[in-house]
Formats: C-alpha cells, structure tokens, sequence
C-alpha cells in the first residue's frame, strides 16, 4: 500500500488524478477504523489533513465557505456565528474526535448519520469539488449524497469544501441516541429559519438512505407562522397544536429502517419530537432578537 | 516506510507497514506502551495522546500522519522527580481499579486542566466523554481532576 504525502492542494490534485484509485484521510475517524479493522486495504492513501489550502474558511458576497479540511473543534472555537453547525459539530464523537474529524469527511463518506450533513442539507449547501488544474465543481447537497455512503465524487477529485448562501434568522441541530456522547444517531434534525423568505427549512438525518428534507412540513411550518401572525410578530404565538402536527409532518416524511440503532418506528417518533422541539427553540429564539 | 517523529522530546524513528496507525508506531516499534490499545476505533480513548498538542486517539492517526510531528505520551508525562500531579491525584483520590483506562485518561484530563485550569463538572464531563472506565464508575476520576486542579493551581 503506498501513502502518497502532499504538501500543496496543485500537489495532492496531480497526484489524485495519477492515482486515482487513491483514498484520501484527512481525520483518519472513518478510513482508519476500515483499515484497523481489515475491512479496506485500499492499494494507496492520500494523507490531505496538511494541506493548507483545505483549511481555509472565508466569508463573500453574503455566502460562507468551509474548507474540507476544517476540523470540528476549529468549527466550534471559531464559527460561532452558525449556530446549527456548531450544535453538530460538537455532537460528533468526543474531543480526541472533533480535533481530527472534518466536515469534508463527513462529505467523503456520505453517511446518512453524519452529524454535519443536515445542517449543509438545510443551509442549502453546495458542495465544491476540485480536480487537476483547479477545475472545479458545485453541487447541490442534495446532488452530492446519492445513497448510503455513496457520493457524486469521480476518482480523480477531492471535496475542496461547501458554500452556502448565510442564513438570516435562528435554528438548532439536535440528535436522539443511547448515549450524550460517542453517539450515532437514530435520528437528527436540523431546522433553520430563513427570515428573508420567509419559510422554515427542516433536514433529518439517519432516517433515510441519504438527508431528507421535509418540504410539506416546511411549508406547513410557513403558513402556519403567516396565518398566526408570527412572522411579523416574534411575540405572536403558535398554538401547540400546530406545533405537534408540525411534528406529524416532519415524522411522515422520514424513511426510517429497523436497524441496530433502533427501530423504524421509534425513529420516526423521534423525529416528531425534534421537530416540535427545534421549532419552539427557534420561536422562543425570534423572541431574543427583538431586544437586542 | 520509515516515520520519524519527536516522541516525549527525543527524536525516534522506526519502519512500520503503511497502512499502520500512530499506536501502533507507538507500542510495537517504541516501546512507549503507556498508550493502550482497546476499541481500535476511537471509542475508548485509551490510546489517548497529543499530536502538535492537540488530544487525538492515536489509533485513528496514519503513522504517516505523524512524521515529521511531535507526539508526546502519557510516558511524557512522569520524570525522574517523580509523577505528574494529575498522576499523583488519580492515585490519591482511588481512582485507578484496573488501570487499563488510566493512561488515555490521564492524557485527556493533563490536557483539560492545561486549557481551562478550573473546569466546572459539567465541562469536565464533556472533556472527558471521549475515555471509557468499565470499572470505576467516574465518580473518584472526577473528584481526581478537582484534586488535580487545586494542586496545579497553587
């Protein structure tokens, strides 16, 4: 097996498009347990965790880059300003985790319960990809994730990042498993509000082959808040029951399976209470802004 | 292939297969056996160590990772004048039963109390939900850190 060591993104590129077959590790949290395991022997590694240009994060013209590179503790000492990614970012493993683990990463393998994947899913995320020359790439997320750990990425290319247009308005990112820490989740949501639209953006994760959003919820959570006043009023209230029918809908949309982490019905009762949760956080959240 | 790297402050190098981690690297062909080998997939943290300073699971480091870099252990941690305060308080407080944990643990909790000197319950939780104890229950690891903390802080 050879380790092929980049020093430069132009580097790693020529490299990967000479190699092809070549796995990139940057955090190693997923690819080192395959090898650790003996569940992959991939004929060559491509080490990217030290290349610079993967590291960058930058603000322009009203949208948000994230380099692939980024760890999860990088996201949560210095983006405090999205609110939703950092809740996901620090559920992911534990800190020996988050100081390696990259959102790239949870790109790369694509699972439905990568804990960063709902948030790019409700930012509506495009996902940058790169490839010898510097071309590049932008896919919708949703475009990106084709199936369970199956992505859009051809052999000779590498996840440069992921942009998203910055969101005004609150949101959260909350998961259901066994445990407060170490844990997959059975199922994730991640719920933004786009105050500019206005509508309401919900993504679920481990519930499905890939993230899904969804849209009848979404636009039941819009009109509902239009019909009651609260859009134009933060101090409007939405009665509780059109929170738990939010709820219904948000679990009608979900695809769960039976699985070791639970089952399809627990799951999707799980997802009716995230979903009632995350909308009254991010109420109670249009509240705050009124008396800044 | 051949890794170099800064362990404990000496320069070490060894010849590993490529496809190996940093613990092994650490274990098999250092010697430096302090960091334990359990889950393999960074649940456990035993083989807990730091990488250019940052905590890491060393089990899920490319030992190609590692070259060129420094790494420092649990070994690091002790010298000839004797044990790390965090060591001493793991033994006072009887927080070690079988032991197997309390390497990777003494790792994270040295590491905590280096970032925030005075850490809440509640955050030294979180700090240390990366390290496993079968044994021990984490009340005495817990009351071991706030003996530490106090002790370091004077």
């Amino acid at each position: 097996m050879d380790v092929l060591l980049p020093r430069s993104l132009d580097e790693a590129l020529e490299m990967k498009a000479s190699v092809p077959a070549a796995v990139p590790i940057a955090g190693g949290t997923d690819l080192m347990v395959e090898l650790n395991f003996d569940r992959k022997r991939p004929e060559a590694i491509i080490e990217i965790s030290r290349v610079p240009e993967l590291k960058v994060w930058r603000r322009e013209n009203g949208t948000f880059f994230l380099g692939a590179g980024v760890t999860y503790s990088q996201v949560v000492r210095d983006l405090p300003q999205f609110r939703p990614l950092i809740e996901a970012s620090r559920t992911v493993g534990s800190p020996q985790i988050r100081n390696r683990a990259t959102v790239g990463g949870n790109l790369g393998t694509a699972s439905p319960a990568g804990d960063a994947l709902p948030v790019l899913s409700a930012y509506d995320a495009e996902v940058v990809i790169v490839k010898a020359g510097r071309r590049t790439r932008r896919l919708p997320f949703a475009q990106f994730m084709t199936g369970p750990k199956k992505n859009a990425l051809a052999p000779d290319e590498l996840i440069l990042g992921a942009q998203w247009r910055i969101v005004r308005g609150p949101g959260s990112f909350s998961k259901i498993g066994t445990r407060n820490a170490m844990v997959i989740a059975l199922a994730s949501l991640c719920l933004v509000v786009d105050e500019d639209a206005p509508t309401v953006r919900v993504a679920l994760g481990s519930v499905g082959p890939t993230i899904l959003r969804a849209r009848d919820a979404e636009a039941f959570a819009a009109q509902a808040m239009d019909r009651a006043g609260v859009w134009k009023d933060p101090f409007a209230s939405l009665p509780a029951k059109v929170i738990e029918e939010f709820g219904e809908h948000v679990a009608a949309a979900a695809r769960p399976i039976d699985d070791v982490r639970g089952t399809a019905a627990y799951r999707g009762h799980a997802c009716a209470v995230l979903a009632r949760r995350a909308l009254r956080w991010a109420l109670d959240d249009r509240k705050l802004t009124v008396t800044r | 292939m051949i890794i170099k790297i800064l362990a404990n402050g000496e320069q070490r190098e060894a010849e590993v297969w490529p496809g190996a981690s940093l613990l092994f690297l650490l274990r098999e062909k250092l010697g430096l056996v302090g960091s334990k080998n359990a889950c393999e997939q960074g649940e456990c943290g035993s083989c807990s160590v730091w990488l250019d300073g940052e905590l890491v699971c060393s089990c899920l480091v490319l030992a190609a990772q590692a070259d060129g870099r420094e790494v420092r252990t649990v070994e690091g941690l002790s010298s000839s004048e004797g044990l790390h305060p965090v060591q001493e308080a793991f033994l006072e407080t009887g927080a070690v039963q079988c032991g197997f944990c309390t390497p990777g643990l003494i790792v994270a909790v040295a590491d905590l109390l280096e970032r925030d000197p005075k850490p809440a319950e509640g955050v030294i939780r979180e700090a240390l939900a990366g390290n496993l104890c079968r044994c021990t229950g984490y009340a005495k690891i817990i009351d071991a850190v706030n003996v530490a903390a106090k002790r370091m802080n004077k």
